[in-house]
């Protein structure tokens, strides 16, 4: 008796070391959870408070007389003046008379206030639409990126105003009157690339991603998934297949500006292929991500339950049918998951394509798989890299819009899993 | 031709589950002859003539010479321990063998006459006349009547709907199913019982009309009222088909099968009607075995 009760005791003792030590396990895995979402917070607080501004855009809303006298034009519809006549001049005295404590000898600092585009702006509307001349209309225009930063940013350190104090108090006093006004950045989303950070837009990259994505995914799909069948269902067990998967294993693991050296040294030294376009941007993320859709579309296929083999092959169904009509079916969710999220990945690669060019100054949006063009992580570097601070919002912006993209084409994939998946 | 000597122990296997273990008595030594299976190992009216079989897995030799007749339209039980060869002898019927790598067939095997392991020979072909059953259910994660339709399509037994649909209708009557599912043809199989899907499989393998059907352990994940309904079934398919049953349960062999053939250690140590195997065994072992003294 009295031994099995001491022995109870040492097990009561022991019981209580381990739940202390299963505790303290937890403990640590809470621990390492509250980092990983600490600095998940961290990342997106800096991200949104820089880039939110990234989002506004600071306008002008002026009455612009048409005086065709004052813009040297007489006739809107005659292309060679249009070319040559002044859009200026009706934009500054529409500002000045805005601000009546400007006079004409402060014509220089109030023109400082309208953005550089805007004359193109008013010259293409005045294209347009040649019966405006000699009337006055209503029309927004962009502000100068130095009004922009100081609207938004007035009294924040980092940034440095450019405008003068009159300029200041003028800005002040047209916002007060509602001339000066902050609103949606559609701007941002309707251009390409810019020097001036107002103008600055990201549909260039966004275009130029998608086109590069889409040569990726018709390459990299059906090659990986080819492969990855062939190894795992039909060659044979050899040395050879030893080293190959080995090799392929071994390439998910080069660093990306490897891929993008190959590039550069095949496809535009070797082949002569274009610098700077979707086409070589998505071959060389095609061998980048074809590692990682063979891998991922093996594991797939592996995960085919045997029993499902042997009843197609019990009934007589020939090694292509089962293949085609039972392994494939039930491992494409898993083959489907795994490339989006190879495609999101290349989705965000930067570094083989600096190397192809794809990091060009490029204005204009792509309009096809063989014009320059550069990607959204691109353009977030060379934002992110500019002197001006204009441009960092405008980075920060960039930021959210690529990470939009990737956290739904993870969802997407998700979504996908769950959708298709089969039980058995 | 080399003998060999084998100590079987009680305690080191665990006795079947069906038959009371006899624990006080001596462990019976005996003597495995290679290559002579007493008994009545041949037929007249062979299916399935085999021949000195041998089955290598790699360097290890699975099957040991074993001759068999399976006769025409009979059923027979293959019995014996854990690891004695009878599924791998049983696979070796329709090729199923062939995806392992490492696996080799050796010996004679015939049906009707036709050399099963000719390398001329079509597997697809062999396997539709000589279908099987699995261990576990495993139906397709597909509608129940596209369970039953996947044989004859892909093996353009029917060219018109309406024959298909009368193929799967008798495949899913002759398995005792049809009135269970008949108003859910489309549901998906894998919701069904697990007693519902084996006879779903078996509906299955005899969709595409075969000779023989194989059948391994096919009641050993069912609960005794889904088995009591596949024997049932297995009686009712014998007078049809050729069958051949691996099992566990030496009830079974019993009840179902007409002759019984017990395997040890790759041997093939007797074969016989059954109701003798069960009464008078002329083999040591069969009885040690069927006595319950090794499992």
């Amino acid at each position: 008796m009295t031994d099995q009760r001491s022995q109870a005791e040492i097990v009561r003792q022991s019981l209580k070391q381990r739940y202390r030590k299963e505790r303290r396990f937890r403990a640590y895995g809470i621990a390492a959870i509250a980092v990983a979402l600490a600095a998940l917070v961290i990342l997106f607080a800096d991200i949104i408070g820089k880039g939110y501004a990234g989002f506004m855009k600071t306008t002008l809303t002026l009455d612009v007389q048409l005086d065709g006298e004052m813009m040297y034009l007489d006739d809107a519809s005659d292309e060679r003046q249009l070319k040559m006549a002044d859009f200026v001049e009706p934009l500054v005295q529409a500002l000045i008379k805005e601000v009546p404590s400007a006079t004409e000898s402060d014509r220089d600092a109030v023109r400082d206030l309208i953005n550089p585009y805007a004359s193109v702006t008013l010259r293409d509307a005045l294209k347009a639409n040649p019966e405006w001349l000699n009337t006055t209309r209503t029309m927004t225009f962009l502000a100068h990126t130095d009004v922009d930063v100081y609207v938004k940013h007035a009294g924040d350190e980092a940034y440095s105003i450019k405008l003068s104090e009159q300029q200041q108090a003028w800005v002040d006093q047209l916002q007060e009157q509602g001339v000066v006004e902050t609103s949606f950045n559609d701007v941002f989303f309707e251009n390409g690339d810019s020097r001036d950070p107002s103008k600055a837009g990201i549909l260039g990259a966004v275009v130029g991603s998608l086109l590069t994505m889409f040569v990726t995914l018709i390459l990299s799909f059906p090659i990986g998934v080819a492969a990855a069948i062939y190894l795992e269902e039909f060659a044979p067990q050899n040395k050879l297949t030893d080293f190959i998967e080995v090799n392929i294993n071994n390439l998910a693991a080069v660093p990306s500006i490897i891929f993008g050296l190959l590039g550069l040294a095949v496809f535009i030294n070797l082949f002569g292929m274009p610098r700077s376009v979707p086409v070589v941007g998505g071959l060389v993320l095609t061998l980048m991500t074809l590692p990682t859709i063979i891998i991922s579309s093996r594991a797939a296929i592996k995960s085919v339950p045997p029993s499902i083999r042997e009843a197609a092959e019990g009934i007589g169904a020939s090694k292509m049918q089962v293949v085609l009509h039972h392994v494939l079916p039930l491992a494409m969710p898993g083959m489907l998951t795994g490339s989006i999220i190879g495609m999101a990945q290349a989705l965000g690669e930067t570094a083989p394509l600096l190397l192809i060019g794809m990091v060009a100054f490029i204005v204009d949006v792509p309009d096809g798989f063989f014009d320059s063009a550069t990607v959204l992580p691109v353009q977030v570097f060379l934002w992110a890299g500019s002197p001006e601070l204009a441009f960092i919002e405008r980075a920060s912006a960039a930021i959210m819009v690529l990470l939009t993209f990737l956290i739904s084409m993870n969802a997407l994939a998700i979504w996908m899993r769950k959708r298709l998946e089969r039980r058995w | 031709m080399n003998t060999l000597n084998t100590t079987v122990t009680s305690e080191a296997d665990m006795p079947d589950e069906n038959v009371v273990p006899v624990q006080d008595e001596k462990p019976a030594e005996t003597v495995i002859e290679e290559g002579k299976t007493v008994g009545r190992p041949f037929a007249d009216d062979a299916k399935f003539k085999l021949r000195n079989v041998e089955v290598f897995y790699g360097e290890d030799r699975a099957i040991k010479n074993i001759s068999l007749d399976i006769a025409r339209n009979e059923v027979i039980a293959f019995i014996g321990p854990s690891g004695c060869g009878k599924s791998t002898f049983l696979r070796c019927l329709n090729r199923m063998n062939d995806s392992i790598d490492i696996c080799r067939v050796k010996g004679s095997l015939q049906l009707d006459e036709q050399d099963i392991y000719d390398p001329k020979r079509d597997v697809v072909e062999l396997r539709a006349r000589v279908g099987m059953v699995f261990q576990k259910p495993n139906p397709f994660p597909k509608s129940i009547y596209d369970n039953v339709a996947y044989g004859p399509r892909i093996h353009g037994l029917a060219n018109r709907k309406s024959d298909l649909d009368d193929i799967v209708e008798n495949s899913l009557r002759k398995a005792g199913l049809w009135d269970e599912v008949k108003d859910r043809l489309d549901a998906t199989a894998t919701g069904m019982s697990g007693g519902q899907q084996q006879r779903l499989c078996i509906a299955r393998a005899i969709a595409v009309s075969p000779e023989v059907v194989l059948m391994d352990e096919p009641c050993s994940a069912l609960d005794p009222i889904a088995t009591a309904k596949v024997e049932e079934l297995i009686a009712e398919l014998s007078e049809s088909y050729t069958i051949v049953i691996v099992t566990h349960s030496m009830q079974q062999a019993a009840r179902v099968s007409h002759r019984t053939a017990y395997f040890h250690l790759g041997h093939l140590v007797e074969v016989n009607e059954t109701n003798k195997v069960f009464t008078s065994p002329e083999h040591q072992l069969t009885e040690s075995y069927i006595t319950g003294r090794f499992g």
